[in-house]
């Protein structure tokens, strides 16, 4: 019985996981969501600017890490248009640029934010480090448009925004290495403030950065998108997503307990 | 329209799971159809956000407004394309000088860079809690905190030193570095997990919210 249960089919996991994922997610229960320091910081930072501060949001992601960092995007797109901040997106990694404007848009509509106003989207350029230090100098000598092609001198926000001397945060939402090279090249260079938003696989290797507030604050996955909905008070996809990990973290924690157990009692056996 | 591309975003997120029960044609064509749209992707903007903008766009003003200086501009698009070079195998070798400019531009913006964000920063960051000790500044927990960090730094640094056998005493102190190092995989392991199942939730819900509930919301009854 107990070899039969260690060798379990790894199939009839998937499907103990999958239940636990599709129950919760039909019959929308909600857990109560704590705030991390690392997250508060990041709200504190941005709800003390004054409004028509600049904060440039870095849209690193792709499809593929969209359900962690696409919440967490319109969380802090969300407070940034409450508070009346100016808001500049970019990208470092091609595939983040359509993903960067979609939630741009989305989020500047349903806050009423106007386009060359309150906020511009740069889109995509290729090189990191050229990009990084070429905006030190010059957002212009880097971006001469802006994703809709609209060129930068034309824009009326960017008329007083020329490099990161007029921006007061960064904020990094990666599920790539980008976040060391903001610090690297910016932060170190420049001294701009940077926050990161990262995937759950990157926080762990972020977090040395906190304590030497070379980041400002850091957001962990689809946790960090939760408990920035509760500061915010807008509870979306991350607070509802986080109620369902809860089920999968249970069953996670139970399997793990149920495996050693049975690898301890098959040892005791076998000696 | 919009149901349709639904629809074939739900069907490929179901191809792709189905690797779970084991490997099959479907899934073999969504994960193929999803490399190559990627791969054009990247190729197309690359070239609309890259080479236009940065190569194409100031040769072509240079030669057509006949601005001398925009004709520097010609010498590093010549040495991106000794790039090609390698296509050539006679001229294979002159692939080099890219390479060469490349990496002694990297290394030379990189080198003090990073010493300074991920060497001495840190360093700093961890002895710079004894000087507040020292003021008085910190609460036991914080003080607790502040060794702790440093015994894991000199620890797991000792784990990794392998210029002295490690017994006796370097013996110990690298058993220490090997437990902080497990904590730091432990805490990895952790986040990957959430990072993982997050995907997951995302899928659940568009297949759903998204894909069941809308169509079903478009049904005429």
């Amino acid at each position: 019985m107990l070899e039969r249960l260690i060798n379990i089919d790894r199939r009839i996991i998937f499907i103990l996981v999958a239940i636990a994922v599709v129950i919760p997610t039909f019959i929308k229960v909600r857990f109560p969501i704590t705030v991390s320091n690392p997250t508060r910081s990041i709200y504190d930072y941005i709800e003390a600017l004054p409004p028509k501060s600049t904060v440039m949001i870095a849209f690193n992601y792709g499809p593929s890490s969209l359900a962690e960092l696409e919440p967490m995007a319109a969380a802090v797109l969300r407070h940034c248009f409450k508070k009346k901040l100016r808001v500049i997106g970019m990208t470092l990694i091609n595939v983040g640029a359509t993903l960067g404007d979609e939630i741009t848009k989305d989020i500047a509509e349903e806050m009423g934010a106007v386009n060359g106003e309150d906020y511009v989207y740069l889109g995509f350029r290729p090189g990191t480090v050229q990009v990084l230090l070429g905006m030190g100098g010059s957002i212009e000598s880097v971006y001469e448009s802006d994703y809709a092609k609209t060129p930068l001198a034309e824009i009326p926000m960017m008329a007083d925004i020329k490099n990161y001397d007029e921006i007061d945060l960064v904020l990094d939402l990666a599920s790539s290495g980008t976040p060391p090279a903001w610090i690297t090249y910016t932060n170190t260079r420049y001294n701009l403030q940077i926050a990161a938003g990262v995937t759950g696989v990157m926080v762990s290797e972020l977090y040395p950065y906190l304590q030497t507030k070379q980041l400002v604050g850091l957001m962990p996955g689809l946790l960090g998108a939760a408990e920035y909905e509760r500061l915010i008070n807008t509870p979306e996809k991350g607070t509802t997503g986080m109620s369902v990990q809860s089920f999968v973290h249970l069953l996670i924690i139970a399997l793990v307990i149920f495996g050693n157990i049975a690898f301890l009692v098959r040892r005791r056996k076998e000696q | 329209m919009e149901l349709i591309g639904v629809w074939v975003a739900a069907l490929l997120t179901l191809c792709i799971y189905s690797f779970l029960y084991r490997d099959n044609p479907f899934y073999r064509f969504a994960e193929h159809l999803f490399l190559g749209v990627s791969v054009g992707y990247g190729i197309v903007l690359s070239i609309y956000d890259g080479l236009i903008p940065f190569a194409w766009n100031p040769f072509w003003k240079a030669v057509t407004e006949r601005e001398p200086a925009g004709l520097l501009k010609l010498i590093p698009i010549a040495i991106g394309l000794l790039f090609f070079a390698r296509l050539i195998p006679k001229y294979a070798w002159l692939i080099r000088y890219p390479v060469a400019i490349l990496i002694g531009v990297g290394a030379g913006l990189a080198i003090p860079n990073v010493m300074d964000a991920h060497i001495f920063q840190q360093l700093h960051g961890t002895l710079a809690p004894f000087a507040q000790i020292h003021a008085g500044t910190l609460s036991p927990f914080e003080i607790f905190g502040a060794i702790l960090m440093f015994v894991g730094v000199i620890a797991t640094l000792t784990y990794f030193f392998f210029s002295v056998e490690h017994r006796g005493v370097v013996g110990g102190i690298s058993k220490i570095g090997i437990v902080f190092l497990m904590v730091g995989f432990g805490s990895a392991f952790g986040n990957t997990v959430m990072g993982r199942v997050s995907l997951l939730i995302q899928r659940v819900d568009f297949l759903v919210n998204d894909w069941i509930g809308t169509t079903i919301q478009s049904l005429p009854f």
